[in-house]
């Protein structure tokens, strides 16, 4: 029997890594992005990678790399997978090493380590500041590699619609649309594995690219796929706020030594160079004086709105910190930094080594994802996913430099489960579901292209990003979720209303925006039903009115199940596995 | 304070068979604008600036941080990123086009696929055993690091071959880029077994030596990648591969 084709949806790091493992286990691949694979939104991390391959002397260990995630993740993440990945980075970065990765080096040649937020070792290896540049590449060649062998065929620029499923619910393939010529087709597969990454997009402007709308995630939402803990949101504490999007600034600068400050005084007018540090308020360094600056995401982000919105003190009345690097010399930031430093002088246009940046909280990451099983498949069987786009690496809150390791490690373990999973499927039983799902599709599209109304799909995408940024970011109240979920109806009504400005059958960008708005609109309301439904405070979800955790009630998984009902999801909730570390109260004042 | 604005003429193209046309818009001015945030205004408000309903401007964009390389084109004559184009920075009527040298596919949008078919028959890339646990890399000192980062900075955008008078039908010239990865490949401890086909691979027509050092390449990168030290240093490579070859018969 020949090798059974495995559909790969997403070129970033977790697509890219479950491909090379099928092709390398003599299986093929069809891989499927939106955009060429080498232009994947991973291709933005910034920092590093995790790993405690304990070469700084400090003692460390995996299972400390266990503790720090499953601690800073706030005991929401189960705890037998997130073992396994810690335990498995040493053995990526040599293997990352290997395929050629520029890693920076110590004098005596070997990889050297920085440090990140959520702990206190060396840990974060990094090329630079453009350590996810450096990954994606390396994958992005070995794949290239597989494919000049013939075991991968790429459709760059074709996106994902929908799964096939047949009769049993089970998967035999997916439907994408050709996003130049706008052909619809179906692609038979034994299995497939979504790698679609992350939904920023459901929040406007956000640290993540374009292609991150959470769309194919949402879609087999609908399908029937449980959409887990949803409601963790990661908003990173250093962003460059702009028109366009939120642009991040890695984590980096404070492990190579940034402080975030603000002049004691509102509105201290003199040079920021002649205020002395006495009239400085480091205030993470005074309110964490064990991690200083390196407090995990979820508390520098609140810690800052802190300081701008009950204290007053934001830069000019305005909502921003210094984040600042002007202490250390230049040859060191350029050598460890140079990535970030030129994103910030050319897009604000001041030299970071000369002045503090000036940052804000933006929406960077989403914890919740797919809900998987531990062979990383979906409750849909034959469907698996990896990386950003499912839930279950990083609990409540998400490490710095955590992230390039699970979509390494979620797409290497993904990869060969799917081949073998496939190997024993049993043949579908007519055409396994095509003719049925192509033309569901068909109707969809056509419906959308002939609609005659009024709205703008762009500007309807505004009001959504507006709502959930206002309620469903840092700080939460129940209300305002509430009003968040009435304007996902009200803008769920009106896409009904939608006018495509472009009819045209040919590279229509206003098409795919469109499409991928309705899902949007549905998965939102998984974030913000979610965080309603969720009266405690864990991790990035906080909420005044409930500010402590409660174990007894919530220590669970969320699971979301489309109803296709106006009232929106169905929820329940599953037990997580805490098996190896017993919970306890999670506080970064002190050493944990 | 009176709404300052800006002004764009856009060079559309429905598809590559149809006619190319200009259309202007006209922008309120925000702070820390840039193309990319002007596009995505027009498509939220698609009208011209005498107030014609049009279509959203087709184009290529991503990241918007200037790492992943989609959003190259034509600003003012220049080849560029579009994200990093501010428009504070920009002359006016701020004037976008294509880039020349791609297929087009419709408006701002050209297809650079031939990039990657070059970085394949180049072998650009590390033949590791396999992904299983081999223990750690290579030794690399610092200094190798450095000068090697800088190479694998390039986000395929394409520009170097956009701004390159050899880069074209006729001459069939892989490109700069594509010899910076070589250059690249070729200075890894393990990459470097292919060092002799790659190097071959660059030896005929349409190879290094369609260079005619015109410089615009390294001038354009907004990478600012040593493109032409690699091109000097892979073309030496090259010729001395060429006597070895002939000397080996």
């Amino acid at each position: 029997m020949a090798a059974p084709r495995i559909i790969v949806v997403g070129g970033g790091l977790a697509g890219l890594a479950a491909v090379i493992k099928i092709a390398e286990a003599g299986g093929t691949v069809d891989l499927f992005s939106i955009v060429p694979v080498k232009r994947s939104h991973s291709v933005c991390a910034q920092g590093g990678i995790n790993a405690a391959k304990n070469l700084k002397g400090e003692g460390d260990t995996t299972a400390q790399h266990f503790d720090d995630t499953i601690y800073g993740g706030d005991f929401l993440a189960n705890q037998t997978p997130v073992k396994a990945m810690c335990e498995a980075a040493p053995a990526i970065i040599d293997l990352l090493d290997r395929m050629g990765v520029p890693f920076n080096r110590t004098p005596e040649g070997l990889l050297d380590f920085r440090r990140f937020g959520g702990t206190l070792y060396n840990r974060t290896a990094f090329a630079g500041a453009t350590t996810g540049q450096q990954l994606l590449y390396a994958l992005d060649e070995q794949v290239r590699r597989h494919e000049s062998d013939g075991k991968v065929k790429k459709y760059e620029g074709w996106e994902f619609l929908s799964a096939v499923l047949d009769s049993n619910g089970v998967a035999r393939g997916i439907t994408a649309l050709d996003l130049r010529s706008m052909e619809l087709r179906s692609f038979p597969a034994g299995a497939v594995i979504l790698a679609t990454g992350g939904n920023g997009a459901l929040f406007g402007k956000s640290t993540n690219s374009v292609v991150c709308t959470g769309s194919a995630q949402s879609a087999i939402f609908q399908q029937g796929a449980f959409y887990a803990n949803g409601e963790f949101i990661q908003v990173h504490p250093t962003c460059i706020p702009g028109e366009d999007k939120l642009r991040l600034m890695s984590e980096s600068a404070r492990g190579e030594g940034g402080r975030v400050w603000v002049p004691r005084t509102v509105g201290d007018q003199r040079p920021i160079k002649q205020i002395p540090e006495a009239e400085r308020f480091y205030f993470l360094e005074e309110w964490f004086p064990k991690y200083g600056n390196l407090v995990p995401r979820d508390v520098a982000t609140r810690a800052i709105h802190k300081v701008v919105y009950e204290l007053g003190l934001g830069l000019d009345g305005q909502p921003m910190v210094y984040l600042d690097l002007t202490h250390i010399d230049r040859a060191t930031l350029n050598r460890k930094l140079e990535g970030i430093l030129e994103i910030y002088e050319k897009f604000v246009g001041d030299d970071p080594r000369d002045v503090p940046m000036k940052i804000f909280p933006g929406v960077h990451y989403t914890m919740g994802g797919l809900w998987v099983d531990f062979n990383q498949m979906t409750n849909i069987p034959g469907i698996f996913a990896a990386g950003e786009c499912e839930y279950q690496y990083h609990g409540a809150n998400r490490l710095g430099a955590n992230s390039l390791v699970s979509c390494i490690f979620g797409g290497f373990k993904s990869g060969p489960n799917a081949l073998n999973y496939a190997s024993n499927l049993p043949a579908a039983q007519g055409d396994g579901g095509h003719a049925a799902e192509l033309a569901r599709q068909a109707e969809i599209n056509s419906k959308l292209l002939k609609n005659e109304g009024t709205e703008n799909p762009f500007k309807l995408w505004r009001e959504l990003g507006e709502t959930m940024t206002k309620h469903a970011t840092v700080i939460r109240y129940n209300k305002g979720l509430q009003q968040a979920d009435e304007k996902i109806v009200e803008l769920l009504g009106r896409y009904r209303n939608v006018n495509l400005a472009d009819r045209s059958q040919w590279a229509n960008t206003s098409f795919a925006f469109a499409r991928q708005l309705k899902n949007m609109l549905e998965l939102s309301r998984t974030v913000v039903q979610g965080a309603i439904l969720r009266d405690e405070s864990r991790g990035a979800h906080y909420k005044p009115d409930f500010p402590d955790r409660n174990d007894e009630k919530f220590l669970k998984t969320t699971k979301a199940s489309f109803t296709g009902e106006a009232s929106g999801p169905r929820f329940e909730y599953e037990e997580v596995d805490t098996q190896y570390i017993k919970p306890r109260l999670r506080s970064y004042d002190a050493t944990k | 304070m009176a709404n300052k604005s800006v002004a764009f003429e856009i060079k559309r193209q429905a598809n590559p068979d149809a006619p190319a046309v200009w259309e202007s818009f006209e922008l309120e001015w925000r702070p820390s604008m840039n193309v990319v945030s002007a596009m995505m205004e027009i498509a939220a408000n698609p009208v011209t600036a005498d107030g014609r309903p049009t279509t959203p401007i087709t184009y290529d964009c991503n990241c918007m941080e200037e790492i992943c390389g989609s959003c190259a084109m034509r600003i003012n004559g220049k080849a560029r990123m579009a994200c990093s184009a501010l428009i504070d920075n920009l002359e006016q009527p701020i004037r976008i086009e294509p880039l020349s040298k791609f297929p087009l596919v419709r408006d701002l949008q050209v297809d650079r696929s031939v990039l990657f078919e070059n970085l394949m028959a180049v072998k650009a890339w590390v033949p590791v055993d396999g992904t299983y646990d081999l223990g750690s890399g290579p030794r690399v000192f610092p200094q190798q690091q450095e000068a090697n980062y800088p190479l694998s900075n390039c986000i395929s955008c394409c520009c170097c071959m956009d701004v390159c008078p050899q880069f074209n039908e006729d001459t069939g010239f892989v490109g700069a880029a594509t010899i910076a990865q070589v250059k690249l490949f070729n200075n890894h401890p393990t990459g470097k077994v292919f060092k002799e086909d790659r190097l071959r691979a660059l030896a005929g027509d349409g190879g290094i030596q369609e260079c005619g050092f015109a410089q615009n390449c390294v001038d354009t990168c907004p990478k600012q990648i040593p493109l032409t030290n690699a091109i000097s240093d892979i073309s030496r490579d090259v010729i001395i591969q060429k006597a070895k070859d002939f000397l080996r018969g």
